[in-house]
């Protein structure tokens, strides 16, 4: 595969055709604008998603108490104020499905990926600019059909983001599983559909548009999560699709791939020889290679944000690019941890316990490798530094209690409680928000030309560090203590009285993390108008992106293509002046590049 | 009205921020570009990571100290319980060292190498020594844990016939539990949704011609002999439930179209594990929370709480819809003698239809 030199660019990205608004703002094809839509449709959805989680923290902490807020936002789903049980399933469910997709999938991955893929490895574009603006339109069509979907009369889809049958396919089980859940199941698959064309385009071009000199190895981590992201995308999204797909027709067409022997209010169903464990197979034979779509992504741009900001290589690259093909390899065969209980064969259970367990391996030696990245550096402690410093310590954090999780024998006992909830977000919520922060912090200046506010980036940071660890940490207790997920309250098992006050901290800290979000938000829209020029390489990084003028322009470089003669990781390199230089820099006569 | 505050409050808090963004760009007019860390930014942001390492010590110290008496960590009330709670200690244990040490070398080093003008960083960027030994290690007590945990997994998950366990159906619906004792023959009647007759009363859909049927016996409270092993068949008529008994270490879905099963030996009587010094300590701080909130809900003329007194309990552990949060049974381990007793108390299918 070698690199491809890009011949007929001058022509085709020369400043001779004029762009009107609608070419430029909204159907662009250039990589660099869909990011930044994808990044703020995110942020948007994020917006909605974290609103939802604070009111069902407020209703679990103070349960069936009369809210203002719920009577203005909720209407009729909280009558006198007090959150209706429907409605408080129909925010869990909403919430985890727009974290998880809406937010850590297409708002950190469509984002960066569309950002980063052509500016590090020195292309014009995407492969293809038009299917990449289908991509990004999908998805923004399949998020409208997500938001419609909350104004529907019997309430949005409340069957938990996991959406099992039989509860998501009869209407008459729930009020949410009627015209909700319709549009939730076409809202997925539009979002499939964009989720599949963006994945393939990345895949295509990380192949085939490298610049004459970037080798495979000389990529720099962001690149590989990226790719390998969207390969495991592309193995998993089709899943879901037909699972989705197989429970539209149950719901709507009357066959019976999931149903069976169903009596429900006073009727027996036509439904026969389905299983809703079939279902739990298809939905998390993508449901967990998700989470990794979600946590490779923010691992790649902490690995490049703590290079940079360390002044240092990245501790053993090779070991990372294996821990990470080991980790989306181990990702497709272990989904069954989630189903341990579900009914199906004890021994599968077995091997299912096996193999989780494996990704405990590659998980450690890339905790262990940042942390060896951070040693005898020269830590520049800029606000995507912090970020990426607060991704591996809850990473650590969250992925350890993965150990009992996993561990089919503990899971009898802990499965569904709030130790679940507190180990998933801790491990690929907060993580993956981190990364994406830290994202956000570090390529600000390449997105918007400008700097975010530094002083409000380190409020952000400790604050919202303070409140991810205060929220999460109590949880596993209440979990262990055998409290379920998904109650609406406590209140009818007096066995759970004396962990109220509990959920009483957990909701004060969800509360104050919440709102110091507020800043950021002003940071990163004020900053678009407002914020202080940016250099072009403001953090002296090595990577090709930064090679590229401030001001953005159709084809990324004018000119040629830099070619690139080095790897990603030359910081603190002896022999130079610099502590850093960057992958355009020939090597010095006699300089040996790193056997890596 | 609250709308109009609600837009007033958001104002001022973006008037506040925008002050203070003000106050820190005046502060630091002279330097360059205000917006790159420096030396200072460094230095306090690296202290501020040893206070955050301080921060989560003493989270996880007061989480252990509060909440850390966990009904789920002792006094399990199973055969099996004690495996899994040592398995689970166990593992606790090691994550609890991992974390301490990982967190410490992470915020230690954040802080002891915060960057300063003029140092250069070592050029370190591998060592197959050091990664060896990290990647080894762990799969050495992951060895461990797999193997510990998978001769736990299968001895908990084998049924053997050889105990002759005693059946019990657990029966699930939108939003209550049933129990079916198999009665002498020790043999549950076949069964199936579509024979539900509710006119008479025939809720489970027992085939009433079935001969092993006729002596099954139904119940809303469970009730176990202590020491006996028990075999539990679970169904489902609507959606998706889990039988989940936490003080028994037990969970097992039930699924609409689907027989699935679970084993344990009860081995503590309610009335044993009441007289625990832990369970009744536990118990008075639950009365203390309610008589407490009772005296809240009296002033506002609503009714008082009840007393709470320790049952073992069986929830529903699979979100099944609106009132999927008060979805439980009552189970009652007691002796043999106990049991006989109120099983005697219970009509058997064939007297409970109404012809």
């Amino acid at each position: 595969m070698s690199a491809h030199e890009d011949t007929h660019a001058h022509e085709d990205h020369g400043h001779h055709h004029k762009e009107t608004f609608v070419t430029k703002y909204i159907f662009s094809q250039d990589h660099k604008m869909i990011a930044k839509q994808y990044l703020i449709t995110g942020t948007i959805m994020g917006v909605i998603g974290v609103f939802m989680s604070m009111m069902f923290r407020m209703q679990l902490a103070w349960p069936e108490q009369p809210n203002v807020l719920f009577e203005a936002v909720l209407g009729k789903w909280a009558p006198d104020g007090v959150m209706s049980s429907d409605i408080y399933l129909a925010l869990v469910t909403i919430h985890g499905t727009i974290m998880v997709f809406f937010v850590l999938t297409a708002g950190l991955s469509g984002t960066f990926s569309n950002l980063l893929i052509p500016l590090q490895i020195g292309a014009r574009d995407m492969a293809s600019g038009f299917l990449n603006m289908i991509s990004y339109w999908l998805f923004f069509l399949s998020s409208v059909v997500m938001v419609i979907s909350l104004f529907v009369e019997a309430g949005p889809a409340a069957a938990g983001w996991t959406i099992y049958p039989p509860l998501s396919a009869l209407p008459m089980a729930q009020g949410g599983s009627g015209l909700g859940m319709t549009l939730w199941l076409v809202s997925m698959a539009i979002f499939i559909a964009s989720s599949l064309m963006g994945s393939l385009n990345y895949i295509v071009t990380v192949l085939n548009l490298r610049t004459k000199g970037m080798s495979m190895t000389r990529l720099p981590l962001t690149i590989w999560t990226f790719f390998i992201t969207a390969v495991i995308g592309v193995i998993s999204f089709p899943v879901l699709l037909s699972a989705a797909l197989l429970l539209i027709m149950d719901r709507s067409f009357g066959t019976s791939f999931f149903l069976s022997d169903i009596f429900i209010q006073g009727e027996v169903l036509h439904y026969h020889g389905g299983s809703p464990v079939l279902f739990e197979h298809l939905f998390w034979f993508l449901g967990h290679p998700e989470v990794y779509i979600v946590i490779l992504p923010a691992m790649g741009l902490v690995s490049e944000i703590m290079a940079t900001n360390s002044r240092k290589p990245i501790f053993g690259y090779r070991a990372m690019i294996a821990s990470i093909l080991a980790i989306a390899f181990l990702s497709t065969i272990v989904w069954g941890h989630h189903m341990f209980v579900s009914g199906m064969n004890p021994f599968l259970g077995s091997v299912f316990t096996f193999t989780t367990l494996l990704i405990a391996i590659p998980s450690a030696v890339k905790a262990f490798n940042w942390i060896t990245t951070l040693w005898k550096g020269n830590l520049q402690m800029n606000p995507a530094m912090l970020f990426a410093i607060g991704f591996v310590s809850t990473f650590i954090t969250g992925g350890l209690t993965g150990i009992i999780l996993g561990d089919s024998a503990l899971d009898i006992n802990v499965h569904d409680t709030y130790f679940v909830v507190a180990h998933f977000h801790l491990v690929m919520g907060i993580s993956a928000l981190y990364g994406m922060f830290a994202g956000i912090y570090h390529w600000y200046p390449k997105m918007f030309g400008r700097m975010l506010n530094k002083n409000l980036g380190y409020i952000h940071f400790w604050v919202t560090a303070i409140c991810a660890y205060g929220v999460f940490f109590p949880m596993h207790f209440i979990g262990m203590a055998g409290l379920p997920r998904r109650y609406y309250t406590n209140t009818n098992f007096p066995l759970f009285d004396d962990l109220a006050n509990v959920n009483v901290i957990i909701t004060i800290f969800a509360l104050i993390g919440g709102a110091v979000q507020i800043i950021y938000l002003y940071n990163f829209f004020s900053s678009i108008f407002f914020g202080k020029k940016a250099p072009q390489n403001p953090w002296k990084s090595t990577t090709l992106e930064w090679t590229a003028p401030v001001k953005h322009i159709h084809g990324n470089w004018p000119g040629e293509i830099p070619h690139v003669y080095r790897w990603s990781y030359d910081y603190s390199k002896p022999g130079h002046e610099d502590d850093f230089v960057p992958q355009n820099i020939p090597l010095k006569e006699g300089e040996e590049e790193l056997q890596h | 009205m609250t709308a109009l505050l609600t837009i007033i409050v958001l104002v001022f808090i973006l008037v506040a921020i925008w002050q203070m963004v003000k106050i820190f760009d005046l502060a630091q007019a002279k330097v360059e570009n205000a917006q790159v860390a420096t030396d200072k930014d460094n230095k306090i942001n690296g202290y501020l990571m040893m206070g955050f390492l301080l921060f989560i010590y003493g989270i996880t110290i007061v989480s252990f100290v509060k909440w850390g008496d966990l009904p789920l960590l002792s006094n399990s009330a199973s055969e099996h319980g004690p495996q899994i709670d040592n398995l689970m200690i166990i593992s606790l244990v090691l994550i609890f060292i991992v974390q301490t040490v990982t967190q410490f070398l992470l915020y230690y080093f954040a802080y002891k190498y915060k960057g300063e003008k003029g140092k250069k960083a070592l050029f370190f960027a591998d060592n197959n020594k050091l990664e060896a030994i990290w990647t080894i290690i762990p799969v050495i007590v992951l060895a461990g844990l797999i193997i510990y945990g998978l001769n736990t997994w299968i001895s908990i998950m084998g049924v053997n016939q050889d105990d002759d366990p005693m059946v019990i159906e657990l029966y699930a619906q939108q939003f209550n539990w049933t129990a079916r004792y198999a009665g002498e023959d020790n043999t549950l009647g076949k069964s199936n949704v579509r024979l539900i007759d509710i006119d008479r009363a025939n809720v489970l859909g027992i085939d009433e011609a079935d001969p092993y049927g006729q002596d099954d016996v139904i119940t809303k409270e469970l009730h176990l002999p202590v020491g006996r092993p028990i075999l539990f068949k679970m169904r489902s008529q609507d959606v998706l439930h889990s039988a989940y008994m936490p003080h028994f270490r037990a969970q097992m879905n039930c699924v609409p179209g689907m027989i699935t099963q679970f084993g344990f030996t009860p081995t503590v009587t309610t009335a044993e594990m009441r007289q625990r010094p832990e369970i009744q300590e536990k118990v008075a701080h639950i009365n203390e929370i309610r008589v407490e909130k009772s005296k809240e809900l009296v002033a506002k003329g609503e009714q008082p709480l009840d007393r709470y007194e320790f049952n073992y309990l069986l929830l529903c552990n699979k979100i099944c819809g609106k009132s999927h949060y008060n979805m439980q049974m009552k189970i009652v381990v007691e002796s043999q003698e106990e049991f006989d007793a109120w099983m005697k108390e219970q009509k058997v299918f064939k007297n409970s239809l109404i012809n």
